[in-house]
């Protein structure tokens, strides 16, 4: 459905510097599927799926959408990619206009996209928000008066006002408390199951990744370290970072978390400035060897759909 | 461990705020107490009164528009809200240390590393100008810095998120407190960065004998860390206990329903989260009964009118739910 080809973006940080958030990074999104994307702050996971909703036009590379370049579209291709394609944002107190009621922002994109006229576009919005859990007496409030857990509720509804196939969902439950966290991924999955949508999903937090993805892409200083499918990755990690990252994660399970053994990982992570021309993990890598500061891993793939960009496997 | 002597007891706390929207409840009735050299975890979500009653302890949150109702903190035999201006300005310094969540907003910009550090040793230790200097290095040593040199001229900007954490414990280790109070110290970084810092506040009270009060919504951190659990809802304690009995034999449905519904890496793709369906009690007029009757699969009526007793069942183990009553038994 949707397929990354070597996207990098750069940005400008100053004469003859660039920041590489998104370097040389392909993948493939499926339809019907959720793909998970995580990576620690600074990795190029929001970058990725800003690109894909041409919220950043990418310093070089294509993104295919069901086999069109999204970044060479007439005017009416556009429009309709913009329909087919939505994102839910990371934070639900910033990304509502709080001078609009629910069903302003829930109708806005219907005004552009759909041809409804004022009766159908409010039964429409109301259905929208039904089947988010809210109802008629939310539709003329403002955002501030909701809690975050509703808000992204209201998000969640706009993306779904103009009938995409696909939902680029960048950290939609990280702001939010952990038994709202759960009721907004289980509606995730169940609007999914119902309405067919795909999903970009992209989180720090790989145990709710795993919870609702398929496919499991691992990001690290704006390269992709590792793919595989969700199971694969968390019972036979490959690339040193996947095993580190797992390693880290907390796990509500005290006899479990006591017993396990974490791989013990220095310093943090370097500028994404002026990178070095080997592996980006060489300065962490608890297996570095000479070769690893040399020469860039390519990705190699391990078993059917298991790719891994290490010199070690 | 229950012979461990107490350091710090929280007797009958409440503590509200007065808005122009009327009083907010924001701790309603807690009671616990800190030992010697535990680490003590309190869990809850957000606006449960969890950092409320952390900074009560220290007496951060300004008064007015905040006031205590009623309650006592004793620490070492001495109650904290009684305590004169000159009293409290030397527990604050000397005997607590306090880590806060956001070390971005709490150090100093305009200040290097190496001056904020040495200004908390000149005014809260008995320490001389000649060798401040070098206790600073020691301490920025102590927890985990690698090049000291150069960071101690350093400012917080050029610093990353879990270095200045490092910095904000080094600053809260200082006057070698005998107890630290973490408000979320990890939260707002990665969890390879977390790991670290959970391992340098595991390992300094194994070196230094300090107690910890670590406040976190993540169950992982609690799990990882903690010797004992404090559960909080609604302002209030809904269950205390070991670390064990808190999850393997957890009693309180608000725990249970926490305990499922978060994503656990370990979890097969065909278990099923299960939310805690509504959202927490309104706590400008808080429920007369239990705070978590109103999201409760198991509410009773009597949960709606009655706030349930303290259930003790074992030594560390204490309950606040109807279910475990007498009467309830076999319900």
């Amino acid at each position: 459905m949707l397929q990354i080809e070597d996207l990098c973006k750069y940005f400008h940080v100053g004469r003859h510097q660039d920041l590489k958030a998104v370097d040389h990074v392909s993948f493939d999104i499926c339809e019907g599927e959720t793909v998970g994307l995580v990576g620690e702050s600074g990795c190029g996971k929001t970058t990725t799926g800003r690109a894909i909703v041409k919220l950043y036009e990418p310093t070089s590379g294509r993104i295919l959408y069901r086999g069109k370049d999204i970044f060479k579209q007439n005017k009416a291709e556009r429009k309709a990619y913009c329909g087919n394609v939505q994102m839910i944002f990371q934070n639900p107190y910033a990304s509502l206009n709080s001078r609009m009621t629910v069903s302003e922002i829930v109708g806005e994109g219907m005004k552009i996209h759909g041809n409804y006229t004022a009766k159908q576009q409010e039964d429409r919005i109301l259905e929208l928000l039904k089947k988010v859990g809210l109802g008629r007496d939310h539709m003329s409030r403002f955002a501030h008066e909701f809690s975050g857990g509703q808000r992204q509720r209201i998000g969640i509804a706009r993306a779904l006002s103009v009938d995409p196939e696909f939902i680029v969902c960048d950290e939609p439950v990280s702001a939010l408390d952990v038994s709202i966290q759960a009721q907004v991924i289980n509606m995730l999955k169940k609007l999914q199951e119902d309405l067919g949508l795909t999903y970009l999903f992209i989180a720090h937090d790989l145990s709710v990744v795993r919870y609702i993805s398929d496919r499991v892409i691992v990001m690290y200083l704006g390269g992709i370290v590792e793919e595989a499918t969700a199971d694969e990755l968390y019972k036979n990690p490959q690339h040193p970072y996947t095993k580190v990252l797992l390693s880290a994660i907390p796990i509500a399970d005290p006899d479990k978390i006591r017993s396990k053994e974490r791989i013990a990982i220095r310093g943090e992570i370097p500028s994404p400035i002026n990178l070095g021309a080997g592996c980006r993990f060489y300065d962490r890598c608890p297996y570095a060897m000479p070769r690893c500061k040399e020469e860039a891993p390519l990705p190699k793939e391990i078993a059917p759909g298991h790719r891994a960009a290490c010199h070690l496997v | 461990m229950s012979e461990r002597e107490k350091i710090l007891e929280i007797r009958n706390l409440v503590f509200s705020f007065r808005t122009y929207g009327g009083v907010v409840h924001a701790v309603r009735d807690v009671s616990f107490d800190v030992r010697k050299g535990e680490i003590l975890g309190i869990v809850g979500e957000s606006g449960c009164g969890k950092s409320v009653t952390a900074q009560c302890i220290l007496r951060l949150n300004p008064e007015p528009p905040g006031f205590f109702e009623n309650g006592e903190i004793l620490y070492a035999g001495q109650d904290v809200l009684k305590m004169k201006k000159k009293e409290l300005r030397n527990f604050r310094t000397r005997e607590v240390g306090f880590v806060f969540q956001d070390p971005m907003t709490s150090l100093n910009p305009t200040m290097r590393i190496g001056a904020q550090i040495e200004e908390v040793f000149l005014s809260r230790t008995d320490v001389t100008k000649s060798e401040v200097k070098e206790k600073a290095l020691n301490i920025l040593r102590l927890v985990g810095i690698s090049d000291v040199e150069r960071r101690y001229r350093q400012y917080p900007h050029e610093l990353s998120g879990g270095m200045k954490q490092r910095i904000m414990i080094a600053i809260a280790l200082v006057s070698e407190p005998s107890v630290i109070i973490c408000d979320e110290p990890t939260t707002s970084l990665d969890v390879t960065i977390e790991a670290q810092i959970l391992d340098l506040l595991k390992e300094l009270r194994e070196r230094l004998g300090t107690s910890v009060i670590m406040i976190t919504h993540d169950l992982g951190v609690i799990a990882k860390m903690c010797d004992r659990v404090v559960v909080m809802y609604g302002g209030k304690v809904v269950e205390t206990g070991d670390i064990r009995e808190i999850f393997y034999e957890t009693a309180h449905p608000y725990t249970q329903g926490l305990l499922k519904s978060i994503a656990r890496l370990d979890m097969d793709k065909t278990d099923v989260l299960t939310p805690i369906e509504g959202t927490p009690p309104d706590l400008f007029s808080p429920p007369e009964g239990c705070p978590f009757a109103a999201r409760c699969d198991r509410a009773m009526a009597v949960c709606q009118r009655y706030m349930p007793f303290e259930s003790r069942l074992s030594e560390e183990h204490m309950t606040r739910c109807w279910l475990q009553h007498e009467l309830a038994k076999g319900i």
